[in-house]
């Protein structure tokens, strides 16, 4: 089955993931940025990081037909610094208008703290002033429940917000209804130990239904599986979900969000 | 497209029985140690943790992940200022 994998950190990835992915049926993936297993010193440091995104791994992708997406931010661990998040906040500004750019993301909190929460709210200024999508990081473990609410939180009260638009991520049991109740998409991450097993993932499709519900794996550095989505096909087909259900959730709800971006010009497989 | 719960049972029976398995050699490998847990407050969130999970009310993954979250204060933009 064709899909789509919506959070992926492919610049950790090797080559022979892409080709790995697309025998799979990968068709396209988005990648926000993120953290780099070390706090970044420059602003120009971001400055590659983002000519990366924009640029080399849009080729990587294409020698395998995989088309490339991208978000941008400074990602909420190295939000604590918050002289340099401004830098880099004022800096995205250069690569709004690169074509696989979608939107701000990951932002979010790693560990619901107020310099966190400052540079969320800033980069939630600088994604409504550029009319972009908005995609959010929740936090791991212990931190989730508190963080996800604080997010909803900021984003309830900001009226300019168009909710449609906004996708939070690595939701869970506890977090997967409030993110849905509010009008938001919600994103599921098959990520083992610390977020979601295809298995639970094919649980919270049951109870809530496939709207506004993506899957990803977020495919990294660490301890993570690029191929994910796959298993989450595999468990759903297991249970007897017919392929049109499975397709809505791993391919047209992916489509259905990113084509709100001005930047998603994606070409279905001939 | 449900399964019944005949289905998951009948699915689900071995793999589980190999989870509940893995949690049980954890607490015995703990038990190996006469001082106890290094962490009570670890060791009692996992009791309760296995609790709900043999309790008769509904949403246990749900009520698992609440008992491992930290709080959530309505007032917290006041609490930092923003």
């Amino acid at each position: 089955m064709d899909y789509v994998d919506p959070h992926i950190h492919m610049v950790s990835r090797t080559t022979d993931d892409y080709e790995t992915l697309a025998k799979m049926g990968c068709v396209a993936v988005s990648e926000p940025a993120f953290w780099a297993g070390f706090d970044r010193g420059t602003v120009d440091s971001f400055r590659d990081y983002f000519r990366q995104l924009t640029d080399t791994e849009p080729k990587r992708a294409a020698q395998y037909g995989i088309q490339h997406y991208t978000w941008l931010c400074i990602n909420a661990k190295e939000a604590e610094n918050v002289s340099l998040s401004r830098e880099v906040i004022a800096m995205i500004p250069e690569f709004l208008d690169k074509p696989n750019v979608l939107g701000i993301g990951e932002i979010g909190l790693n560990k619901n703290t107020k310099n966190e929460s400052t540079i969320f709210l800033e980069h939630v200024e600088l994604a409504v002033k550029y009319q972009q999508q908005i995609l959010i990081h929740t936090p791991h473990l212990e931190d989730k429940y508190q963080g996800t609410r604080m997010i909803l939180d900021m984003l309830c009260h900001d009226s300019r917000i168009e909710r449609q638009r906004v996708m939070v991520d690595h939701v869970e049991e506890h977090t997967i209804g409030p993110v849905l109740e509010a009008g938001f998409w919600a994103g599921m991450t098959l990520y083992p130990i610390t977020k979601c097993t295809p298995q639970r993932a094919a649980d919270m499709i049951e109870k809530y239904g496939p709207e506004r519900l993506m899957a990803n794996s977020a495919g990294d550095w660490g301890p993570s599986k690029p191929t994910a989505i796959p298993d989450l096909i595999f468990e759903l087909r297991r249970r007897g979900h017919p392929e049109a259900a499975i397709r809505r959730v791993v391919y047209d709800n992916p489509q259905q969000f990113f084509s709100q971006s001005k930047s998603y010009h994606f070409a279905p497989r001939a | 497209m449900p399964r019944t719960a005949t289905e998951i049972l009948s699915q689900e029976f071995l793999l589980t029985r190999a989870k509940i398995l893995e949690v049980a050699a954890f607490y015995d490998r703990l038990g190996q140690f006469p001082d106890g847990a290094p962490s009570p407050q670890q060791l009692e969130l996992l009791s309760a943790a296995c609790r709900i999970l043999t309790d008769d009310q509904s949403d246990k993954a749900a009520r698992v992940q609440l008992l491992f979250s930290r709080e959530f204060n309505p007032q917290w933009r006041d609490e930092f200022g923003i």
